[in-house]
């Protein structure tokens, strides 16, 4: 099959317009989604396509536009709501939690929340303290919602399909770094990622690398490092923070019995901690090197440049990582 | 406000004094269950006990296919909305016969059938919600209305100003009506609102002002609602304002608060003006000896009651596949 190469964000627009096309119930909202065509591009061209009723710029309300997608949905529509980037999505935590995740259990079936809230996320951009935020394992915290956080645009498209036709509230972040970022796309295949569905992304037997987003890239490009010497990573990128599919990665790191866990995120209640708690549980005897761990530091994200990039994962963390558990 | 009760049937007008007569029992009979027989358990208990008038005026004033919304004093609204008494106090009590199958709770009574959309228990939470619903009609072009409540609070917090704000952008059909009892959990209007006349937020919003009525009298509520109801399916939002008075705190476990003596008076003067009295009034003197009449129905309002109770303590508790399920969709 013919395929082009598509950075993640063209990815991304052909998905939300395939669905859109796909199911009138299907429409787009949130801030500058449409005249001003989408804050990092993704929705440029779907209002002069679709029109205003299925392209609906809304004001600066991130408390009424996660709240009346809620409300959207649960009437039968299936919305997606730009949050524009993570950071915003603190103002509409308890829309996200409170209501998009607990309606359908608290209410015992009676309404469902088919929606996507989209937000841009990642580090790195000297956007300081307020806006370096990769909180996606907070909301993953929560059973109700399910987390997709893809690594490259072949994924980003088919796991935003899925999310759109799925029943259940979806957050779905699309890191910022990864936007211009092209992989090979299927010229005419309607494919969809299966929620909860993780991907190795490199076969290894040595040390299993589990991560996600732009976690996968520093893994993959510390794994061609390390192969150089004779070590072979496996990567195990997860896709989705919930549901979280663990068994690839028991798999794996039986065959390994070590591994590295890397995140763009913090190290506290992080997703490090629950990979490393669910291995220690299912796989104690096959555990030959403590799980470690390379996250974000623990400190807000300064401006100045030479600091920021200090405080965050790299490449070359993951093979110091890599190599302190061999 | 000048009410037409000429245009009104009798049977209309003894069909709300059944309802509000029906709430007030029944809330009552939940101060009973929660206090002294302690069936109902769990922290909350939010009665609407002097609310009736609103909540039976302005469901009146709908049809059944547009939409209902509220905050956790929803027992009242529940009820005025048709959904099964009998269900509505097993929800109460945590049984698996209960609206939400015993895992809402009092604050999360529903009914998908009734298009009444749930009490919510996050002050302003529903608010966005209900602009949703009403995205909904709009976009399917749907003729419906969603009938938002509003307590006095939540006026205050975010959600109030971003839904209604949204709601008068987008021109959605929704009818903003707030319960206004004085007193947001233990803070006065006046210590909580910069502009106590609620309804005047409407102009801020650029959106229909309803004007502020009286909520004890329900049909005054009835017309004005139905005003409301008639302008936004056709233009838009409209905010009013109904004002009322809570009898039994803002939840029933902090009765210590309205149980202050400057409150008394206060509660005492609106207590003289409660639903039941004024809408009796209105019937005996439009209709010659009807006393028998609303003894009947009074009457029938116990019988209710006590079905439900009865209903509701016959009802199995949820079970462990109850714990798990309605998580996700499966």
């Amino acid at each position: 099959m013919a395929t082009k190469n598509v950075p993640m964000r063209e990815a991304l627009r052909a998905a939300l317009r395939e669905e859109m096309l796909r199911d009138e119930r299907v429409f787009v909202m949130g801030q500058e989604v449409g005249k001003w065509q989408g804050t990092h591009r993704v929705t440029r061209g779907l209002l002069d396509e679709f029109g205003e009723r299925r392209v609906r710029d809304t004001p600066i309300s991130e408390m009424a536009i996660a709240g009346a997608a809620v409300g959207a949905a649960m009437a039968g529509l299936r919305p997606v709501a730009e949050l524009m980037t993570i950071n915003f999505a603190f103002l509409a935590f308890d829309a996200i939690i409170n209501h998009a995740a607990k309606i359908h259990y608290m209410f015992n079936g009676q309404f469902t929340v088919p929606l996507v809230f989209r937000a841009a996320t990642g580090w790195g951009n000297q956007a300081t303290a307020t806006h370096s935020h990769m909180p996606e394992p907070i909301f993953a915290h929560f059973p109700g919602l399910y987390v997709g956080v893809p690594s490259n645009a072949y994924d980003a498209k088919g796991m935003l399909k899925a999310a759109i036709r799925d029943e259940n509230p979806v957050l779905f972040t699309e890191t910022i770094a990864l936007y211009p970022k092209p992989s090979p796309i299927p010229e005419d295949e309607d494919y969809v990622i299966p929620i909860g569905k993780s991907d190795i992304k490199r076969k290894g037997d040595h040390v299993t690398i589990v991560t996600y987003a732009h976690g996968v890239d520093w893994s993959l490009q510390a794994a061609e490092q390390l192969a150089k010497e004779g070590v072979e990573c496996e990567v195990i990128d997860m896709r989705w923070l919930r549901p979280l599919d663990m068994e690839p990665v028991f798999e794996s790191f039986k065959k390994t019995n070590r591994c590295v866990v890397v995140e763009e995120s913090l190290p506290m209640y992080s997703f490090g901690s629950e990979i490393a708690a669910q291995l220690q549980e299912a796989a104690f005897d096959y555990m030959d090197a403590p799980v470690k761990r390379v996250s974000a530091m623990d400190v807000p994200l300064p401006f100045a440049r030479e600091i920021e990039l200090m405080a965050l994962p790299n490449a070359e963390k993951v093979v110091n990582a890599v190599r302190e558990v061999l | 406000m000048a009410t037409q009760t000429t245009t009104l049937k009798k049977e209309t007008l003894l069909d709300w004094y059944h309802q509000i007569v029906l709430i007030r029992k029944f809330e009552e009979e939940c101060r009973t269950l929660y206090f002294d027989q302690k069936k109902i358990t769990g922290v909350y208990l939010h009665l609407y006990s002097g609310h009736e008038a609103i909540g039976v005026g302005a469901l009146a004033a709908l049809t059944e296919d547009d939409h209902v919304i509220t905050a956790y004093r929803d027992h009242g609204i529940a009820l005025a909305r048709g959904i099964d008494p009998n269900a509505i106090m097993a929800e109460m009590m945590g049984k698996r016969t209960g609206t939400s199958g015993g895992k809402g709770g009092s604050m999360h009574l529903a009914s998908r059938e009734h298009n009444f959309w749930g009490g919510y228990a996050i002050v302003g939470g529903h608010l966005p919600l209900a602009a949703g619903i009403a995205l909904k009609c709009r976009y399917m072009n749907e003729p419906n209305v969603v009938l938002s409540f509003v307590g006095d609070g939540a006026t205050n917090n975010g959600y109030f100003h971003e839904a209604l704000n949204l709601s008068a952008v987008w021109k959605l059909p929704v009818v903003w009506l707030i319960e206004n009892n004085l007193i947001g959990m233990g803070t006065r209007i006046e210590e909580a609102s910069g502009q106590p006349e609620l309804h005047k937020r409407a102009i801020a919003y650029g959106m229909k002002d309803g004007g502020r009525i009286d909520g004890q009298n329900v049909i005054e509520v009835y017309e004005a609602v139905s005003e409301a109801v008639a302008y936004a399916r056709e233009h838009g939002p409209v905010l009013l304002e109904a004002l009322t008075y809570r009898y039994d705190g803002h939840g029933v476990s902090d009765r210590q608060f309205d149980a202050r003596e400057d409150l008394k008076s206060e509660l005492n003067a609106w207590m003289e003006r409660d639903p039941i009295i004024i809408l009796r009034d209105i019937l005996v003197k439009k209709y010659k000896n009807i006393e028998p009449e609303l003894a009947k129905i009074e009457q029938e309002a116990d019988r209710i009651v006590a079905e439900s109770v009865k209903f509701a303590e016959e009802s199995p508790v949820p079970t462990y596949e109850d714990l798990i399920s309605h998580v996700y969709v499966k």
